[in-house]
């Protein structure tokens, strides 16, 4: 029961929270701009990827094509890339095509949370399958309620709804701060992330800023290392 | 509009399950090098604080160091709660509540 399926679901309570401000933010947005009630089922149910569902949602209203709504999402969620590869020294454990299941419940906000449970214990699939069917239930019952009330919130952002996201990050980089080297790379990729977004097109400073911060950080720590 | 929507997001869940399949599924059969386990240790927080920094820190296209900036001034009692509790609904909560409030003024 240590880190079994309750485990899993209790672990997912604060995703569920979070989820919900910024689920209902998204379904309210998104049938303003013209996604249907079952448009937000289906993308939340296969999808399941916040940030890239609120940006598609905005470039379709836009009348972007859909190839590059597609390489958008691909650019944005590539982050998901460096997430799992970080997992998996941890889950060597687990069967194949269960890793191929948990993946699929990836995100910003469980990774944080499994990341954290891996450090401390061996984890199960069941853990697994807790904390992620518990966060994407809710994501997609969030989505869609937003969706269905959508017509009866004339301006969502004006009720600062959308900062949900933003203080769910702050809350997600302080769980995994410990030591004054993680200060470091949270600064850099701060920094990298902030001056790409100001001064180059397209949405690649999230994963160049994490590749460089990450590197930097483990350039400092052998660096720290050698020095004595 | 409906095909074109279905297929958009027939193509969003493609290429958003790859990425976080693959390297689950395939790195987790090896035994990677320290060095580069040392370095995924710092993903985390290098995604994170990356996200983070452009969602408070600009708005309308450049930086907003300022009072007006109300995401930047929301954060503050965010980080506050985060580094005293280390609980994620909490900082939500409190966020959405000085938004909130941050608007109504």
């Amino acid at each position: 029961m240590k880190n079994g399926f309750l485990k899993g679901v209790k672990d997912a309570s604060p995703i569920v929270l979070g989820y919900i401000p910024i689920g209902f933010a998204f379904g309210v947005l998104a049938v303003q701009q013209g996604m249907t009630v079952l448009d937000i089922f289906i993308m939340s149910l296969f999808v399941y990827a916040g940030s890239a569902q609120f940006i598609a949602s905005a470039m379709l209203s836009a009348g972007a094509a859909v190839s590059s709504i597609i390489m958008t999402t691909f650019l944005v969620n590539l982050r998901h890339l460096l997430m799992s590869a970080s997992l998996a020294p941890f889950l060597k454990h687990i069967k194949t095509h269960k890793l191929a299941l948990i993946s699929y419940g990836i995100t910003d906000e469980t990774f944080a949370v499994s990341s954290t449970s891996v450090k401390q214990q061996t984890v199960s699939a069941k853990y697994f399958a807790g904390l992620h069917i518990t966060s994407q239930g809710s994501w997609i019952v969030s989505t869609v309620l937003g969706g269905i009330l959508g017509n009866l919130v004339p301006d969502p952002a004006r009720w600062g709804i959308d900062f949900a996201l933003s203080a769910m990050f702050i809350g997600l980089l302080l769980m995994q701060m410990k030591e004054r080297k993680e200060m470091i790379v949270a600064i850099c990729a701060a920094t990298i992330s902030l001056l790409m977004a100001i001064y180059t097109q397209g949405n690649w400073n999230v994963i160049i800023a994490a590749l460089l911060a990450a590197t930097i950080g483990v350039g400092v720590e052998q660096w720290n290392e050698k020095s004595f | 509009m409906e095909r074109k929507v279905l297929l958009m997001i027939l193509g969003m869940s493609i290429v958003t399950y790859i990425p976080r399949m693959f390297p689950l599924v395939i790195l987790s059969k090896f035994n990677m090098p320290p060095l580069f386990l040392k370095w995924l240790r710092y993903i985390p927080v290098a995604v994170l604080s990356a996200l983070l920094a452009p969602a408070i820190l600009i708005s309308d296209g450049s930086l907003a160091l300022n009072l007006n900036n109300n995401a930047l001034v929301a954060s503050i009692p965010c980080f506050v709660i985060a580094a005293k509790t280390r609980n994620l609904f909490l900082t939500v909560v409190v966020g959405l509540i000085s938004m909130f409030l941050l608007k109504m003024i």
